[in-house]
């Protein structure tokens, strides 16, 4: 199974100057440990101390903000695209 | 016109203020790049300036013999060139609102009135004039923004008379003035199906693939500066002193937390003396998510899908939310929301008691002033600055049928008396509809 994940401009040291990658993961949480295993340093940027996501992160899965679905705990399907945004824009 | 159509430039011998970018959350600094979100912790970046050499380059004389736009503030932008886009810029009216106030139970009360500000009739030419000129001075040839409608007016507006291509995005359910507004301009609009979050989130994915200036992305340090003006001018036009209390809108809260800024910067320069101001924010009952962290005493805020007439003010997901309700809880200030119909009802009051025809933004800010002083929220003889930041005329829809109908006669003197009699009747009737 496979998710498209859009990798913001800050994080995209870690992918290879890559802006899309397709990696696996069953929710947010899976999807944040595949990534770590495949570029490593990447998690801490995404989570605090606590393992929580950064409050000044943004995760929609298909155009939806996962606050509005199961948040960490949304599932995610084969074909389905992760985009990781930074907050702090617009306005 | 007082003003020469070739307007003097901001010729100075003053050297660059600002010095870099600083993340707000963790401090990490980066070069003066367009660069908008910190890598170690994705926080806001914001520029940092040498207040010393501001200090030392400025004062009320030279800032009062400067341009008559933004640009006499030159100092406190983040910009460094000598000949910043001025497009006439700022120094709008602030109007003392002196039949406001006495229908409100004010003894002070003024408008800073950004309804007229140039070219574009909102508040969002202070900000975009700012970003354009560091665009340009950044190498960019392309321009952009996601935008509720004013901003889109006002990048289109001013990168057409800076000579830069630029794109648009905003939400396809816009009022119509507010597309015509930036069509004319010949543009690229991008109308997407969706709100405007879906709309930013878009843009910053386009932000990440093409070499673009976004104004309100990858340019948002320096064109959230630009609304510092709104705080600098309206110290100036006081005579150099703080007011007592300011109500602002608040949408993604980046204007609100500008103008605490701005005033903080006078203080910090010996500009002005130091005193509290209490800072008051509005929002729409529709679209209210750092009301409703405010109110629940929340420190995060959770986003909401919008659904009010207030389209400008419609951001769900706000960037600048937490800062906001942080000056709202340390300033002594507070945060309402209000109905649509209440809306309406406050662009009605402001017009007929100040002769001032904003857009619904501004009968947010207005209806939430009458809510605050009703509530015993605003003392009546604190000295208040309401901040109007958009035009009506851009905003139609939302007053036709609530503003009445012209009386339509014959061109006949007979047929005037008649109608003149009749309205007159209809008055006296509304008249003493209000005195039961």
């Amino acid at each position: 199974m496979a998710v498209k994940v859009l990798i913001p401009t800050p994080l995209q040291k870690f992918t290879n100057n890559e802006a899309t990658v397709e990696i696996g993961g069953d929710n947010i949480v899976g999807l944040l440990d595949t990534l770590e295993s495949k570029f490593p340093g990447i998690k801490a940027r995404l989570c605090d101390d606590k393992g929580e996501l950064r409050r000044f992160v943004n995760f929609y899965v298909n155009s939806e903000d996962i606050r509005f679905l199961d948040g960490k705990e949304t599932a995610l399907n084969d074909g389905d695209e992760v985009s990781i945004v930074p907050a702090v824009a617009g306005g | 016109m007082t003003q020469a159509i070739d307007r003097p430039k901001t010729k100075t011998l003053q050297s660059s203020t600002f010095t870099n970018l600083k993340c707000r959350e963790c401090g990490t600094t980066y070069d003066l790049g367009a660069k908008h979100v910190c890598e170690e912790c994705f926080g806001p970046l914001e520029v940092a300036y040498d207040y010393d050499a501001i200090r030392r380059q400025v004062s009320r004389e030279t800032i009062e013999a400067g341009p008559n736009s933004i640009w006499r503030y030159k100092a406190f932008l983040p910009v460094a060139t000598d000949d910043p886009i001025d497009v006439g810029t700022g120094m709008t009216p602030l109007l003392k609102a002196n039949r406001l106030a006495r229908r409100l139970g004010l003894k002070e009360l003024y408008i800073k009135n950004d309804a007229v500000n140039m070219p574009t009739l909102s508040f969002k030419d202070r900000v975009v004039s700012v970003a354009l000129t560091r665009a340009r001075e950044l190498g960019f040839t392309t321009v952009s923004c996601a935008s509720t409608g004013n901003l889109a007016n006002s990048t289109a507006a001013i990168a057409a008379h800076a000579g830069l291509d630029c794109c648009v995005f905003i939400p396809s359910d816009l009022e119509a003035g507010k597309v015509l507004g930036t069509l004319i301009y010949d543009p690229t609009v991008m109308a997407v199906h969706g709100n405007y979050d879906q709309v930013n989130r878009l843009c910053s994915e386009v932000a990440n693939t093409h070499g673009w200036g976004f104004v309100n992305i990858n340019l948002r340090p320096y064109y959230s500066e630009g609304s510092k003006t709104l705080g600098f001018e309206v110290a100036e036009q006081l005579g150099w002193e703080l007011p007592d209390h300011i109500v602002a809108p608040l949408a993604s809260g980046s204007l609100y937390g500008k103008i605490y800024k701005g005033f903080n910067e006078l203080v910090k320069t010996g500009l002005v003396d130091e005193k509290p101001v209490r800072f008051s924010g509005a929002q729409a009952e529709g679209c209210s998510p750092i009301y409703q962290a405010y109110k629940e005493g929340r420190d995060f805020i959770t986003p909401v899908k919008p659904n009010t007439i207030a389209k400008s003010i419609a951001i769900g997901n706000p960037a600048d939310g937490i800062y906001a309700l942080d000056i709202a809880k340390k300033t002594n200030g507070n945060i309402e929301a209000v109905t649509d119909a209440e809306i309406i009802e406050g662009m009605k009051l402001l017009a007929e008691t100040e002769g001032i025809f904003t857009e619904t933004a501004g009968g947010t800010t207005i209806a939430v002033l009458k809510k605050l002083v009703e509530a015993g929220k605003i003392n009546s003889d604190e000295r208040t600055v309401a901040y109007i930041t958009g035009n009506g005329l851009k905003t139609q829809e939302a007053v036709s049928g609530a503003a009445g109908e012209p009386l339509m006669i014959e061109p006949k003197l007979e047929s005037f008396e008649h109608a003149w009699e009749r309205a007159n009747t209809l008055n006296r009737l509304d008249w003493q509809q209000t005195q039961v």
